[in-house]
């Protein structure tokens, strides 16, 4: 790739520096990295000085199409297009010669906010916005220095318009034609952005580019990836996490056509045993093949049953705490008639990205290559190093497109790409792409993990609550990782009390604490991570604090929100207004209408549906969605975010989404036992209103997730009475 | 190892492979063309989606041994119909995809879908599509995008 | 005239083993005019056996009363929403032959047969709650001719004999997983002597509770 290739040379990555980064308001991901070092505290809010070479992001070639290298992932959110969007409008390209490309890791590829190259946090338009802002008027502004150069004029002089500068006589060059003479230009070091009033693109509904591709069977994808000579591998993992091979007998596997090697792996836990085929079904079926004697002992055997339980009493007692605010003990001396007590069950989930796992090394003894769809390019590139013995910048790494990743591709150990690198490393010389099935996927770990909440609430006489005690059980996504510094306070992962801790209602006497048990499942953050199950918590309380005040939950959530929440309010307004003409009609006989509200990665979200129950099972006909996400770069985007992150977020609230584990061993295979939402289980019909703002704008991959299942499970209350706390739901 | 003749996009190939070999990892990996998705192995999730003999079918569990002479048609070849060429024009008109890993077996599906039935109604939509599973979950404007092609048909 | 007598005897004694054997073949072998009708008893007991496969997973699983087949041991409803769709072969776009060909794939773990489709709701064996009737009532609907495709007893006993989907319960393949599925609580031999034993009883069903 010609950008990486320019960059090798630059890329250094001091074992000195920090990749640091800080803490966004919201919560959100926070990244502290300190090479080499274990980490101390990271310094707060300090926007890194990044000089961005405008010649690693745009690329202008002869026949006039706009290359424009995006710094991100692309796997389903549109930033593919959303980031050539921003960058082309400030540049005064021609949109439609615009094409993009995935950058590779680089050191100018960092997400300037996290400090490291990766897609999380819903942070790729919020922390890149003003970077591909910058780089779009820099380019421009150098095409009309090449310009008036030529035309003897000055700069300002000269207007430009689609792929096309003008000078005051009636001259014209296209960007094509200048674009040699430009690259000579000066970085300019500051630039002038347009007023939004001037956009073209930014603000538009603009297809996505990546469409056509996807429909005619021509994107590859990472698990597509075709290289001369390449190998397939497969990784037999161990039945219970952190189990080891004992012995192998590997010959029924060996006579498998196709098949030619097969050979114990060290794991980031236990081991493995890999088999390397020509064609990805001999290996499967070698590997099907293969009789493994597992040590398991030694090694803890997760059982779901024995979790709740401890889970449950755990919920009962006082953790560390996140947040205390007036008198804790004050909610014991409350009357029982004035207090609800709520315990509520959300079980392990797994992501299940359509495209499986998968990442192709090569190693030649002295560097390597690698393929990977990955949400954690700086980390997996030094996770492949670190096993081959080379630095990170001896890595060459390509970011594939990605079938989906809601973050099971950034994973803090790497531990599909360290597998890959230890099976490159034996080949020597010959590509491989390691596979992972889908079973490996179902039951290979690193779930959102299970959470146990206990609430005591207290109601004054005015119907709002007066004291709130909360516990959270869950274990902690970043104990014992680089990441632990920045993110566990007081002992307390703020990722298990996002959504709670930093709730924007107002809460006397509010105390929440929580409890990390270690258990040995890997876990991870799974889409909108925390928020996932504290919002469920929260706006199922809410609504029930509502229907015993005898209020309308939209003026009972309005009464509770701190005065300076106004995203919140402002999503409320809006949603009650699009609600009237849905509200004045009364929903038909068997049909409830359900509400929530949460902001998340500072993108705040109100949802209305309308459910009746089928066969047993919700049916949602009708979702409306009020969002405040700043403003919005493509209103188009935003709203498929908005449709699909609700069908996402029922993945935790249908029929069978819950992985449950057994004697050590999970019990889900693949989707026959996991079943994620198909199109019977989520709304027909989906309006997304986006509230007008010239906000810097926030991000749209997440905040969806943590509405739905409250606003569903609140309408459902109001069809049967009850209360639904324990997920997902399996009958009504 | 044993030869099969098969007839792809109405070109004839041959390959020579494991008689237990799923069609779909014959059409990725020894055809090269990785159009066609794997995304479960066990025909649940819909993306490996093919026609054979114009029947919608998931190529995932078929042993190549059993295709026999039926003509197979993937989604590189599906604009070659009148019906696929609308339905793949409707997906991008509607700006249906996001990630797009499933989409090759959705317009497979929806082919077979609309062949059948050229006005389906939302239920029948939901039925023929049901079995096709997106985690994006683009459903809503597949369903657009699905009655946006009927409308297109005469 | 010694001679003679001895002659005579010996004829006389080989024609007696003749008569002998033949008499004992005749009594020993076969007797096709003269079968032992089962009694309606023997019919009822011969029943049991029959319901019992009947209402094994293998077969009772495609006789459901609902818009959907049942797969597995436990019955549970068959995975990626497939239903029954008209004529109980699915609908367009997923059809059962969308992924069950003509025999089983074991590499794949889907199993096969000929033209694999559902049983028609007139054949259903099953509550609307996946429970299944009673030997009484799903020996009415085997025997109701105005839902069974017009099978009479002869019929009957040629389905469970020769058919090609009822032959498939005996030989149903390997699972996803590599194990192989359960064949129903009969061997297929003394399934169908039990439906012999019932046909020639007069197909008797237990009462109605």
């Amino acid at each position: 790739m010609r950008a990486a290739m320019k960059l090798q040379n630059d890329l250094h990555l001091n074992r000195r520096s920090f990749l640091r980064v800080t803490s966004a308001a919201a919560g959100g991901l926070l990244v502290s990295l300190y090479f080499d070092l274990p980490l101390t505290t990271a310094q707060e809010n300090q926007p890194p000085t990044k000089v961005y070479p405008p010649d690693a992001f745009v690329h202008i070639r002869p026949d006039g199409k706009i290359m424009i290298t995006v710094n991100r992932l692309e796997f389903g959110q549109g930033v593919h297009t959303a980031l050539p969007m921003v960058l082309a409008d400030e540049m005064d390209a021609d949109w439609s010669h615009v094409v993009a490309e995935l950058a590779p890791a680089a050191e100018v590829y960092k997400d300037p906010v996290f400090g490291i190259q990766m897609v999380g946090g819903s942070g790729s338009i919020a922390h890149s916005f003003q970077q591909y802002r910058e780089l779009g008027a820099k380019v421009r502004a150098m095409l009309v220095a090449a310009a008036a150069d030529r035309w003897r004029v000055t700069p300002d002089k000269c207007r430009t318009e689609a792929s096309v500068v003008h000078g005051p006589n009636n001259q014209t060059a296209k960007y094509s034609e200048l674009a040699n003479d430009a690259a000579r230009k000066p970085v300019p070091e500051k630039v002038t952005l347009k007023n939004p009033s001037e956009f073209r693109i930014i603000g538009k509904a603009i297809p996505r580019i990546d469409s056509r591709a996807k429909c005619d069977g021509s994107q590859k994808f990472g698990l597509d990836l075709d290289l001369p000579g390449m190998k397939i591998a497969v990784v037999a993992h161990p039945p219970v996490f952190g189990g080891k091979v004992k012995s192998v007998d590997d010959t029924e596997a060996r006579k498998v056509e196709g098949v030619r090697d097969v050979f114990e792996i060290p794991l980031v836990k236990g081991s493995g045993v890999a088999v390397v085929a020509d064609k990805f079904w001999p290996a499967k079926q070698a590997r099907d093949l293969l009789k493994i004697d597992w040590d398991l002992s030694g090694i803890e055997h997760p059982d779901s049953a024995q979790l709740w339980t401890k889970y449950r009493e755990l919920a009962r007692t006082r953790g560390n705490v996140a947040v205390t605010l007036g008198d804790e003990k004050l909610i014991d001396q409350i009357a029982a008639a004035n207090r609800i007590v709520a315990e509520f069950e959300f079980p392990y989930l797994a992501h299940a990205p359509m495209e499986p796992l998968n990442t192709t090394v090569r190693f030649d003894g002295e560097k390597a290559e690698a393929w990977v769809p990955s949400q954690f390019q700086t980390m997996d590139q030094m996770a492949i190093g670190q096993v081959l013995g080379l630095k990170p910048e001896q890595v060459t790494f390509h970011t594939e497109f990605a079938g989906g990743g809601f973050g099971r591709r950034a994973v803090i150990d790497s531990h599909v790409q360290r597998e890959a690198a230890v099976i490159a490393k034996r080949l020597r010389g010959t590509p491989v792409k390691l596979i992972w099935t889908r079973e490996d996927d179902i039951r290979g770990g690193y779930y959102r993990p299970m959470h146990a909440h206990r609430v005591e609430v207290g109601i004054g006489a005015d119907g709002m609550p007066s004291a709130w005690r909360h516990v959270v059980v869950g274990q902690s996504l970043v104990a014992g990782t680089p990441f632990e510094g920045m993110m566990i306070k007081n002992g307390v992962d703020e990722t298990a009390v996002e959504g709670t801790s930093d709730t924007s209602y107002v809460i006397p006497n509010f105390h929440v604490s929580a409890h990390h048990p270690v258990v040995n499942v890997p876990v991870l953050w799974w889409r909108s991570v925390g928020h996932t199950h504290n919002a469920f918590v929260m706006e199922t309380l809410i609504d029930e604090l509502a229907t015993r005040a005898k209020m309308d939950g939209i003026a009972y959530r309005r009464k509770m929100l701190k005065p300076e929440a106004k995203k919140l309010r402002a999503v409320l307004d809006l949603l009650e207004e699009k609600l009237v003409v849905w509200r004045n009609k009364l929903p038909p006989p068997g049909h409830a209408l359900g509400i929530a509200c949460h902001e998340s990665f500072e993108t705040a979200v109100a949802c209305a549906v309308e459910v009746s129950i089928e066969n047993k099972r919700p049916r949602i006909h009708h979702a409306t969605i009020a969002v405040h996400c700043g403003m919005a770069v493509n209103p188009l985007t935003i709203e498929s975010q908005f449709q699909g992150g609700l069908g996402f977020g029922l993945t935790q609230l249908v029929g069978q989404g819950a992985i449950t584990l057994k004697d050590g061993r999970v019990e889900q295979r693949n989707f026959d036992g996991y079943t994620p939402p198909y199109i019977a289980d989520v709304p027909v019909n989906v309006d997304v209103h986006i509230v007008p703002s010239t906000d810097a704008p926030t991000g749209c991959g997440e905040p969806p997730v943590p509405v739905i299942s409250p606003a569903v499970v609140n309408a459902l209350a109001k069809l049967t009475g009850k209360r639904y706390r324990t997920l997902p739901l399996v009958s009504i | 190892m044993a030869t099969y003749q098969l007839t792809v996009n109405g070109q004839r190939k041959q390959v020579n492979v494991d008689p237990s070999t799923p069609l779909l990892w014959v059409l990725r990996e020894d055809l090269k063309m990785t159009g066609t998705k794997y995304g479960c192995g066990i025909s649940a999730c819909g993306a490996c989606t093919v026609h054979l003999d114009g029947v919608a079918t998931r190529s995932c569990v078929v042993p190549v041994s059993m295709v026999g002479n039926r003509p197979i048609v993937t989604i590189e070849g599906i604009d070659k119909d009148p019906i696929g060429k609308v339905v793949q024009n409707s997906w991008v008109e509607k700006d249906v995809v996001q990630c797009g890993y499933c989409q090759s077996g959705q317009i497979m599906s929806a082919v077979a879908l609309l062949k059948a039935t050229p006005k389906p109604t939302d239920e029948n939509i939901e039925e023929s599509m049901g079995g096709n599973l997106c985690r994006c979950a683009t459903y809503v404007r597949i369903r657009e995008a699905l009655q946006n092609a009927s409308r297109q048909l005469k | 005239m010694l001679v003679n007598r001895k002659l005579l005897l010996k004829a006389l004694l080989f024609i007696l083993a003749v008569f002998a054997t033949r008499l004992a073949v005749t009594t020993h072998g076969p007797v096709e005019n003269e079968t032992i009708k089962p009694t309606v008893a023997d019919g009822l007991a011969a029943w049991q056996d029959v319901y019992s496969v009947l209402i094994s997973p293998r077969c009772i699983n495609c006789h459901t009363a609902t818009s959907y087949p049942q797969q597995g041991d436990d019955r549970h409803r068959h995975f990626a929403n497939v239903i029954r769709g008209r004529g109980g072969r699915g609908v367009p776009g997923l059809v059962c032959m969308s992924c069950h060909q003509d025999a089983n794939a074991d590499s794949t773990g889907v199993p096969g047969g000929p033209a694999w489709h559902l049983a028609p709701l007139s054949m259903k064996w099953q509550d609307p709650n996946d429970r299944p009737l009673s030997s009484a009532d799903v020996c009415r609907a085997v025997t109701d001719r105005s839902k069974n495709e017009n099978m009479d007893g002869r019929a009957l006993l040629k389905h469970h004999e020769e058919a090609a989907l009822v032959l498939w319960a005996w030989n149903p393949g390997r699972r996803p997983d590599g194990t192989m599925r359960t064949t129903p609580p009969l061997a297929h031999a003394q399934f169908v002597a039990a439906t012999r034993t019932w046909v020639e009883a007069g197909t008797p069903c237990p009462p109605a509770k």
